[in-house]
């Protein structure tokens, strides 16, 4: 992290704060408002944990006490650094922004529902594309959901209607927990895309998945979501076997074993064969 | 000879009660499990969420009634029936099976007739013994891990343990089907079709004269 920025961080990083109060001619220590102290171990973990805070936010906080009305000022949008960004091709900033502009959240909260709603600027970490613990992706990815829609008055603050308790709305899912655990939210609640890593299509509620059988099944789509990115990995360095093999989850219905299938339906098959001739013998015996 | 005297009671109220329960158990878990590992292939029109509830209930119920059959071998005069017996036990599997291939057709006597003290042919015996005390078993331990998978070590080397132990519950259950087909199919030899199943149900086997000259 940048040294300037221990600058902001004496105060932003502690629960209180102190400084000179010039009217009174005394040194003061006050509560920091909680909602501006900065984890400055997740700040140096996340994707900008190399930036100056003044690379983002204006050089005029640099004095105490702060001028209210910088409240106020405009923060780059993601866009506005990565719109167009070579450097970082490979993550399709111009592309999420198109999709996410079909999404629900743009439709209902429109420019008001920026990135940084789910993004959070400070300690964003690309964990799809980083880790290799599908468990640490899963839950990474739906604390993003959950800030908002398990957070009542994170909810409040874009939304009007009462947030639904996601409990009731998921009842109808069988073993809710383990899917909670397990699957990301996205995975049925985002178009998937075949070229893109993370869809940012959010979809109405009406229109998120509800069949089973999409992703329990040989064809499952989680192999083009939450899977993708891992079996392309897997594969190039173990080859096809080793993917299937080293599937760190199991899925009813979409871990099928190729080979197993083809053995279960010979196995299958010749017992029936062989109880229709054994069959048709003891009829033509008995009709002699 | 009265009528009464060509039965013998073979299968014990316990017993049938077991047998039942677990009929319907067993029958229903392989319907419930191609539908959850052959999703795509649509061989059922049930949903799947009921599929996977139906496939739990069943397991928990067949579970249980497995201890029937357990404890019921333990302590009643059943257990004699599952005795493994190793000196000229692939001789007598062999004469049993060349009975079904070949004797059968030529009319000849069962080479192993039932009786109070057999109830089972050879090749019946040891299938049951595998099917009973390998098989299902092993398809309750993998399926209580599979219902409590936290229980399940997580890496087996580089493979999942939850991976390995649901390649292992399904195969067994494969088996276990195959074994259902061919159990099924060699009830229905006999004089007519249908006595060995209504014995499963009445507990009395009918002993055919043929079979009560040979123990007489």
């Amino acid at each position: 992290m940048p040294a300037e920025n221990s600058h902001c961080l004496n105060c932003h990083a502690n629960h209180t704060y102190s400084f000179f109060n010039e009217w009174l001619e005394v040194e003061t220590k006050r509560m920091m408002n909680p909602f501006y102290v900065l984890d400055s171990i997740n700040y140096v973990a996340g994707v900008h944990g190399g930036f100056s805070c003044t690379d983002c936010h204006s050089p005029d906080y640099e004095t105490y006490p702060h001028n209210a009305e910088l409240k106020l000022e405009p923060l780059a949008t993601c866009i506005d650094c990565h719109g167009g960004d070579d450097t970082y091709a490979d993550y399709q900033f111009d592309k999420i922004e198109e999709e996410f502009q079909k999404s629900i959240h743009f439709q209902k909260s429109g420019e008001s529902f920026t990135c940084s709603k789910c993004h959070d600027q400070h300690y964003y970490r690309a964990t799809a594309r980083t880790s290799s613990n599908v468990s640490e992706i899963v839950s990474y990815n739906n604390n993003m959901c959950l800030s908002c829609h398990d957070n009542a008055l994170r909810f409040e603050t874009m939304s009007s209607e009462e947030s639904p308790k996601l409990s009731q709305v998921h009842d109808w899912l069988p073993n809710q927990k383990l899917h909670f655990d397990k699957v990301r939210c996205i995975e049925c609640h985002t178009v998937v895309v075949d070229s893109f890593m993370v869809s940012h299509n959010i979809l109405p509620k009406e229109e998120a998945l509800r069949n089973c059988n999409d992703c329990h099944s040989s064809n499952s789509m989680l192999k083009a979501s939450l899977y993708k990115y891992e079996n392309l990995q897997a594969r190039s360095e173990d080859g096809a076997l080793g993917a299937l093999i080293t599937n760190e989850a199991y899925i009813i219905g979409a871990n099928q074993n190729p080979l197993l299938k083809l053995l279960s339906f010979i196995i299958f098959g010749l017992a029936v064969i062989g109880i229709a001739i054994h069959w048709i013998f003891r009829i033509v015996k008995k009709s002699k | 000879m009265t009528a009464e005297n060509n039965k013998i009671y073979l299968y014990p109220v316990w017993l049938r009660i077991w047998h039942g329960i677990n009929a319907i158990g067993i029958i229903l878990l392989i319907l419930t499990g191609i539908r959850l590992q052959y999703s795509e292939l649509s061989l059922m029109p049930m949903d799947f969420s009921l599929a996977v509830q139906l496939h739990n209930i069943f397991g928990i119920i067949v579970t249980v009634n497995y201890f029937i059959f357990f404890v019921g071998n333990l302590v009643t005069p059943n257990k004699k029936y599952y005795k493994i017996k190793p000196k000229g036990l692939v001789k007598r599997v062999t004469k049993q099976v060349n009975y079904y291939i070949s004797g059968l057709f030529k009319g000849e006597e069962s080479p192993f007739p039932i009786s109070e003290k057999r109830k089972f042919n050879p090749l019946q015996k040891y299938a049951y013994i595998f099917v009973m005390y390998v098989f299902v078993p092993v398809a309750i331990v993998t399926g209580i891990a599979l219902l409590f998978p936290e229980l399940i070590i997580e890496q087996v080397y580089s493979v999942s343990g939850v991976f390995l132990t649901a390649i292992l519950h399904g195969s067994v259950g494969f088996l276990i089907s195959i074994f259902l087909l061919i159990h099924i199919y060699v009830a229905s030899i006999g004089k007519n079709p249908l006595d060995n199943f209504r014995s499963i149900v009445n507990g009395y086997h009918d002993v055919h004269p043929s079979e009560k000259n040979k123990k007489s």
